[in-house]
């Protein structure tokens, strides 16, 4: 719709406008960072202020506490294994399913698609039994199967459409000389895939590193604790103290910020293509 | 078997086998399990649990007051909640597909929030909402900020509505702005030659052709703000007084903290119920609203 591209006064007051509201927006992020570098007391009487000296101690008080470094590596470890395991396993069974639609197939993409209307909440209860029962509880690899489970609907529904777009004549060709199915898949469909596969690397990543719930039923030892079950297990235990609460939640919220900065073009891209599909 | 027929056989089993068996486990199985445990006394313990018919369920209908005050939360939340990311959404995308020169950054900031887990969030915005608010009512004397945020029934309903609408204005913003860069443009600057006037052109024609739009967003805000958990929690704990406890989180409580999973699941059951019956209703009557340019 980008309309008229003349640079009018009415598009100034707007941008002017916009700004502003923009500056509100951020309103939160200047209390947070302002805060996390005041002494206790500084907080207290006036969290509105700029800092008149920066207690920068608070963050070093703050990461050992949450045991930042171990959240981060169990974060990192969980986010990476399930995005690139998730993104595999799915766009193997939609590339199998969009090619040899047989009734079994078909019926099983439905199944998958009806299940993206299930709320995590509805099935968590009866899950914590399976995943104990499979002797799966604090384990990463155990909440990674998790992942994969939850997350094969919406990747699977993702690459499905996507691939019913991709030209079955160079498939047919590659197999004419003599290339053998997993060739086909992994030398010719899996990189026409690449755009989707951002897609859905992306979505993935932000829905599983700010997940809390179903880490939090899965992992119950400290040293498995992922962000945000270290954060809340911090607030658990230091209630009101603002001191060192305010730099923990920086700290956790830094890693995700840069991500998202570093890679903001592919995530707003991501987020169109998957709603389009959506 | 012959050779051709096996290997399809092993093809099937090599690529659509290992999502099927994780979603099998993870989804298929406690969904089942669920159903059968909704008509049963268990304590999550306990390897026996024991069949009481409908008892579960006629005991939330009728007397659980605690579920009913979540469930009437959850509803006045997600149509405001809904309502006003959109509209708010929308606005924004509507203003950032003009010719600013700082649209970029723009489009970057108010996404922003939406990185952030709810969780984090929440605590984020405690303390803003008890020493930021307060701080500001000091030093401007504007009565909004000198409420006892958070801290009474309807203070801490609309803290949370102001959070959800936070975090979600952004995602559904870029959603907006994708559909709106698709309005083709040669019927814009028709209708503005033809003297239409900017509210015209808004409801007669940006509005019906980003229709898939609104679709997508209404149904993605309707079950962001049903299944919220993580800001509920973080934010106010469900209180005052129970006053903010969404379905979600009454769900868990039922279960992890009381330890009563056969009550747990049937509300699990009923919650499911009602997610799946709105936004499928919701789909189906934006979509019959939808045109094509």
């Amino acid at each position: 719709m980008e309309t008229s591209k003349r640079y009018r006064a009415g598009t100034w007051v707007t941008e002017l406008v916009m700004i502003l509201v923009a500056l509100i927006f951020l309103v939160p992020f200047y209390f947070l960072f302002v805060n996390s570098v005041k002494s206790f007391g500084d907080l207290l009487t006036d969290s509105a202020a700029w800092p008149q000296t920066f207690v920068w101690s608070n963050y070093a008080r703050a990461w050992s506490i949450t045991r930042f470094p171990e959240a981060l590596w169990n974060s990192l470890v969980v986010t990476v294994i399930s995005n690139l395991s998730l993104a595999l396993i799915s766009s193997m069974a939609a590339y199998r399913m969009v090619r040899h639609p047989t009734r079994y197939n078909r019926v099983l993409f439905t199944l998958f698609v009806a299940a993206m209307v299930i709320p995590f909440q509805s099935v968590m209860i009866p899950l914590v039994k399976v995943v104990s029962t499979l002797d799966l509880m604090n384990s990463i690899g155990g909440l990674v199967i998790c992942y994969l489970g939850f997350g094969a609907p919406m990747s699977i529904f993702l690459f499905h459409g996507f691939v019913k777009g991709v030209p079955v004549e160079v498939e047919e060709a590659a197999t004419v000389d003599g290339c053998t199915p997993y060739g086909v898949f992994f030398r010719i469909v899996y990189p026409l895939m690449l755009p989707m596969m951002v897609t859905v690397i992306i979505l993935n990543t932000l829905w599983i590193w700010n997940d809390y719930l179903l880490p939090s039923l899965v992992l119950q030892k400290a040293e498995l604790r992922t962000i945000p079950i270290a954060t809340y297990a911090f607030f658990g235990q230091y209630t009101k103290q603002w001191d060192l609460a305010l730099p923990a939640l920086v700290l956790g919220i830094l890693p995700v910020i840069v991500f998202f900065l570093a890679m903001q073009k592919y995530i707003i891209q991501g987020i169109m293509a998957g709603s389009v599909k959506g | 078997m012959n050779r051709a027929k096996s290997s399809q056989w092993l093809q099937q089993w090599i690529f659509v086998g290992p999502s099927t068996l994780f979603f099998v486990i993870i989804i298929v199985i406690p969904f089942m399990l669920g159903m059968y445990y909704s008509f049963t006394e268990w304590n999550g313990v306990a390897n026996q649990a024991k069949w009481v018919g409908l008892d579960n369920f006629s005991h939330i209908l009728l007397d659980d007051d605690k579920f009913r005050t979540a469930f009437w939360f959850t509803v006045r939340f997600t149509v405001i909640g809904v309502v006003a990311a959109n509209m708010i959404g929308f606005l924004l995308a509507y203003f950032l597909t003009k010719p600013l020169k700082t649209k970029n950054m723009l489009r970057t900031i108010f996404f922003m929030p939406n990185v952030i887990g709810g969780l984090l969030l929440g605590f984020i915005w405690q303390f803003i909402f008890v020493k930021g608010f307060a701080a500001i009512g000091e030093s401007t004397d504007l009565s909004f900020f000198n409420l006892p945020w958070l801290g009474d029934e309807i203070t801490a309903f609309w803290g949370i509505v102001i959070v959800f609408i936070w975090q979600t204005a952004g995602y559904l913003m870029v959603i907006y702005i994708s559909s709106l860069t698709n309005v083709p443009r040669d019927m814009l600057e028709a209708a503005e030659i033809d003297g239409a006037s900017r509210m015209q052109i808004l409801r007669s024609i940006i509005l019906p052709l980003i229709m898939p739009a609104v679709t997508v967003c209404l149904f993605l805000a309707i079950s962001w703000s049903f299944k919220m958990f993580d800001l509920n929690l973080s934010l106010t704990k469900g209180g005052p007084f129970g006053s903010t406890e969404s379905v979600a989180l009454n769900i868990y409580n039922e279960a992890f903290v009381n330890n009563r999973y056969g009550l747990g699941t049937a509300k699990a059951l009923i919650f499911f119920i009602i997610v799946a019956l709105v936004t499928s209703l919701q789909v189906r009557l934006t979509k019959s609203r939808e045109v094509e340019a």
